[in-house]
This record gives structure tokens, C-alpha cells and sequence, in this order.
């Protein structure tokens, strides 16, 4: 189990290095000038000068690519140069706003999704089963988004029960800001929980096809001892990896939602630093998000081995 | 070869995932072809006195903050939705199959790089590779289709990859190679042909995420540009006006869900016709 782990983590850790590369080529090595590209072509030499010196763009590529990741480690992502603060601080400040969203939707959807697929596995076929899954078929192709604008129609604008946008920040009280979460983490949970509950429902199935369902039915186990005893425990593996694949997505949701409702969290920095060409923030928010994505997915790998024993001894 | 292409349609029309995905399918990449030569009104064409207008009987679904006819807007707009999701796939596709095939035929070393170089190109989103690609080039239709199309990549390899690994132990891989034949060849003349209707399969998936993928990155502005009619874009505009006029955000919200809706039933249908597993 240990060589297991470290060998998956000893992986994980080589494509976050790849994945460093990428974004410092993309956005430092592919404009040619960042500073140019930063300043617009209107801006003197001068000032180029001086942002290609506060950049460090002297200094050699290998050696700028290593103190960028030197500061990486240490947590230090560069100054912003339209905010002129530390990238971090801007990240960890947007952060407190993506993070609970991107968690509140994940949990919501998996409390829905798991309930919801056991309950159409158990009763394949029936009108109940149909119901659902024709349900979820169309929740997989609904755009959160436009969902989004939906829930703010209804609940916003015509009920007028909950907020349409904007966050008061965590200060104005924990209910407040949960409040201003409830309609964006909805709008990405939904679209989510039927993707996985179709996920969920066909992995049940597969499980409850297999030799072992029908010998502990045999025993005399009730229908709910085996879907909850043997079936789900061994369903959970292709959960787990969709759950871990669609985190990416769900991250992708989380900053596209933050649009709609105007909360101050991640996607807007990112979209705002894009139209004011500040690079720098640009590459710390998508390093920060694609390393979020290679960990959760290398935590969804070793948690297979905690799931399934079997994983433990093979290599 | 008739005979199985005969007993295949047969079984596709009677699937009725299938049915029912082709008539969406068909009717949506209709709207798009009439869209050419044809739409109810001028979509370049201004109405100011006659803006926010809820459906009617002169426009089917109402007007925009412009006064333009989004019927005809959203007939416009899904040729750009096509077109990226297509253009994307092919892109995928196109780089994504050689890849598996070539990891699956050559084993070993060149495999384990192929399948590492896929698990780093799923931690690029199209969302985030869009983000970069608009950060230093500047926003357009051509990132959108870059952005998707890089991501569609691993998802063919892997599945190119995963099947061809499945045949190459077969009796008819195994004789081929016994009278000669090289990697090469028995990858396209044996491999390649098996792997083509899970391949068709994903293409599907992947077109109709790859709709929903355009949508959103137009949507926040990493996609096609006004004035070019986008389903995403148009959503965008319609949020500012979401108390006034709530068409403007129904209609091209529904046309998204219907298409992806429709391509979603195609696949699942095509996968139980063309996937032996599913027989």
C-alpha cells in the first residue's frame, strides 16, 4: 500500500511541475514581452523598462522559471501590477469566496446525486426509474449558468426571497454571506447531480449484476443490507473518479457562476485581470486552480486504495 | 458488410434514444443550413421602437434590447455553436486517436509517457485554457475552439487507447501479425475500424459538451464576439435585462438544452447500437 502511495504521489508531483511549465510558457515565454503586452502599445520605453526590471524579464528563462517556482513554493506569486499588492493576498481574499462555493455545490450535489441513483438502481425499470433518469438527462444538459439566470428570475426578481448578485462579504455576518451563496451553489449543484446520479445509478447496477449480490441474496439478506453492505461500497470506485474528473468542472462552474451573481471570487479577479492584461495574476490564479485540480485528482487515486483493498497490494 | 450496415440501421431507428436524438439533432443542423439562405428577419437589423418585445405572432420569440428577432439570432448563433463543438472534436480527434492507437501498439515506455501527458492535459479545463489563450492573444472564436479542442484530446487518446489495448491481444490481431503485417498497418486496417464506433460514440459526447463549453466561454467573454450571434453571448446580454424581458434569457437557454439534449439521446442510442458491451 505505501510503495502504492508513493508512487502515485511521486506522479502527481511530476505533473504539477509539467503543469508549471505550461502556464510559464503560455504566459510568459509565448507573448515575447509580457511587459510589452501589459502595457499596451502605447507605453514608453521607459516604462516598459521599468516593468521588465520589476519582472525580472533580464534575467535568463531558465533562471526566471525557477525563482517564479521558487516563489510558487513559498507562496509568493508575483505583485499584481493594477493592484499593486501581492498576488497572494489578492488570491486568498477571492479565495474566501470561491472556496465555500465550489464546496457547498460539491456536497450538494453528491447528497443529491448518491440518494437519487441508489433509489433509481433499486427500482429498475419501473415508472419511478424512468421519471428520474428523464429528468437527469435533461439536467446534464442544462448550462449552470443559465440555470443561474433562471433561479435569479424566480427567486430573485419575481419572489424576491434571495439576493440576485453581489456578496456582502464574511464581516456582514456569516448569514449574510452564506445567504448570497445559496442561489449559485444551487445553479451548480443541480446540473452536477444529475450527471453523477446517472453516474451512480449505472455503477449500482453493474455492481448489482455480479455473482456475490446474488449469493448474499441467497443468504437471505434484505434488499437494503445489500445495496447498502455490498453494492455501494463497491460502486463507489467509478463515483469517485467521475467525482474527481468533474471537479475540474466543477471549478471551471464556480468562476463562470461568479459572473452571473457578481461575487468577488476568483473568476471575477481572473476576468477582470484579463481585461487589464495584468498577467501576473492571470498565472497565479490559473496555477493555483490547475494545482487544485492534479491534487484533488491524486487524492481521488489514493482514496481508491482506501475504498478498495484490492488496489493496496497491486502496483 | 451491407448486410451488417442494414441490420445496424434497422436497430438504430428502432432505439428510440437514437429516434428521438436524430430528430433533435436533424431539425437543430437544419435551423443552422436555413440560416444561410434564410431567417425571419435581418439580424444585423436594428428596431429600437420595437425592443425587449415579448413572443408574438410577428416575432415567434420576442425581440432583444436591440430589437433585433432572437429567433433569428438564435438560428445564426448555432452555427457558431456547431461549428466550434465540430471544429473541436476534429481537433481532439484528430491529435487525440494516433496518440492512443500509437500508445496502445507500442507498449511500455512510450504508453506510460502518453498516458502521463494525458493526466496533465485534463487538469487544463478548457475554461482555464481559454483564460490563458485570451490573456496573451486577446478574445475570439478561435480560442474557444483551441480551448475546447486541447481538451478534447486525452478524452479520445484514452478511449482510442483503452480499446485498442482490448484487441490487440485478439486471435485476428495476433494472425495478422503472424503473416507479416506491421504495427502500423494492423493499427489501421484491424484496430482502427473496431475502434471507430466507440470512437463515433465520444465524438458525440464530446460535440455536445463542446456546445455547452462555447456557450460558456462566450458567455463570459473568452469566445466569439459581438456582433457575431453566439448562444452564449446572448444570455450574457439578456442578464442585465432579467426583470424586463425574461425571454431574452429563456429561448437561447432552451435552444443550448435541446441541442445538447438531443446530441446526449444520439449517443446514448449509438453506443447501444454500435457497442457490442451494450448487446
Amino acid at each position: 500500500m505505501l510503495s502504492y502511495f508513493a508512487k502515485r504521489t511521486m506522479i502527481g508531483i511530476l505533473t504539477l511541475l509539467a503543469a508549471s511549465i505550461i502556464v510559464f510558457a503560455v504566459l510568459e515565454v509565448v507573448p515575447g514581452d509580457p511587459a510589452r503586452l501589459m502595457l499596451g502599445m502605447n507605453a514608453t520605453d521607459d516604462a516598459v523598462r521599468a516593468l521588465q526590471e520589476q519582472m525580472g524579464l533580464n534575467q535568463p528563462l531558465l533562471l526566471r522559471y525557477l525563482s517564479w517556482l521558487g516563489g510558487l513554493l513559498g507562496g509568493d506569486l508575483g505583485r499584481s501590477y493594477t493592484y499593486s499588492v501581492p498576488v497572494f493576498d489578492l488570491i486568498t481574499e477571492r479565495v474566501a469566496v470561491s472556496l465555500p462555493l465550489a464546496l457547498a455545490s460539491l456536497a450538494m450535489s453528491t447528497l443529491i446525486a448518491i440518494p437519487v441513483g441508489m433509489f433509481t438502481a433499486s427500482n429498475r425499470g419501473k415508472l419511478s426509474d424512468t421519471a428520474t433518469m428523464g429528468i437527469a438527462q435533461i439536467g446534464v444538459a442544462i448550462p449552470s449558468f443559465w440555470f443561474a439566470l433562471l433561479l435569479v428570475y424566480v427567486f430573485a426578481v419575481t419572489l424576491r426571497l434571495l439576493p440576485a448578485g453581489g456578496f456582502p462579504g464574511w464581516n456582514a455576518g456569516l448569514g449574510a454571506g452564506l445567504k448570497s451563496l445559496i442561489l449559485p451553489s444551487i445553479a451548480l449543484a443541480l446540473p452536477q447531480a444529475a450527471i453523477l446520479a446517472r453516474i451512480t445509478r449505472s455503477a449500482l447496477l453493474d455492481v448489482l449484476g455480479e455473482d456475490y449480490i446474488r449469493t448474499a441474496r441467497a443468504k437471505g439478506l434484505s434488499k437494503r443490507q445489500i445495496l447498502y453492505r455490498h453494492a455501494l461500497r463497491n460502486a463507489l470506485i467509478p463515483v469517485l473518479t467521475i467525482l474527481g474528473l468533474q471537479f475540474a468542472f466543477l471549478l471551471a462552474g464556480t468562476i463562470i457562476i461568479e459572473n452571473v451573481f457578481y461575487l468577488p471570487g476568483l473568476g471575477r479577479l481572473v476576468f477582470q485581470a484579463i481585461t487589464q492584461r495584468d498577467l501576473i495574476v492571470v498565472e497565479g490564479v490559473v496555477m493555483l486552480l490547475v494545482a487544485t485540480v492534479i491534487i484533488v485528482n491524486l487524492l481521488v487515486d489514493l482514496s481508491y486504495a482506501i475504498v478498495d483493498p484490492r488496489l493496496r497490494s497491486q502496483q | 458488410m451491407n448486410i451488417a450496415w442494414q441490420t445496424s440501421v434497422g436497430k438504430a431507428l428502432s432505439n428510440r434514444s437514437f429516434f428521438i436524438g436524430l430528430i433533435i439533432t436533424g431539425a437543430i443542423a437544419l435551423a443552422a443550413l436555413v440560416s444561410f439562405v434564410w431567417t425571419p428577419y435581418p439580424v444585423g437589423a436594428f428596431d429600437i421602437a420595437g425592443k425587449l418585445k415579448p413572443p408574438s405572432a410577428t416575432h415567434w420569440l420576442g425581440t432583444d434590447h436591440f430589437g433585433r428577432d432572437i429567433l433569428s439570432m438564435i438560428m445564426i448563433g448555432s452555427r457558431n455553436s456547431i461549428a466550434v463543438a465540430f471544429i473541436s472534436v476534429a481537433i481532439g480527434a484528430g491529435i487525440g486517436v494516433p496518440l492512443g492507437l500509437w500508445g496502445a501498439a507500442s507498449g511500455s515506455f512510450v504508453d506510460e509517457v502518453l498516458v502521463r501527458f494525458n493526466d496533465l492535459v485534463f487538469a487544463f479545463p478548457a475554461l482555464l485554457s481559454a483564460v490563458m489563450i485570451t490573456a496573451v492573444f486577446g478574445p475570439g472564436t478561435i480560442n474557444a475552439i483551441v480551448a475546447i479542442g486541447i481538451f478534447n484530446i486525452p478524452v479520445f487518446a484514452r478511449v482510442a487507447r483503452a480499446a485498442a489495448l482490448s484487441l490487440w491481444p485478439r486471435e485476428f490481431v495476433i494472425a495478422a501479425s503472424a503473416v507479416g503485417k506491421s504495427t502500423a498497418r494492423i493499427t489501421l486496417d484491424h484496430i482502427l475500424p473496431n475502434v471507430a464506433p466507440l470512437l463515433i460514440v465520444q465524438g458525440t459526447i464530446q460535440f455536445s459538451l463542446g456546445i455547452l463549453a462555447e456557450a460558456g466561454l462566450s458567455y463570459v467573454g473568452l469566445g466569439s464576439q459581438p456582433p457575431m450571434p453566439s448562444w452564449g453571448r446572448m444570455l450574457f446580454e439578456a442578464q442585465t435585462m432579467i426583470s424586463i424581458a425574461p425571454h431574452m434569457a429563456l429561448f437561447p437557454g432552451l435552444a443550448i438544452v435541446i441541442t445538447v439534449l438531443g446530441l446526449n439521446l444520439l449517443g446514448d442510442g449509438l453506443r447501444d447500437v454500435l457497442d457490442p458491451k451494450f448487446e
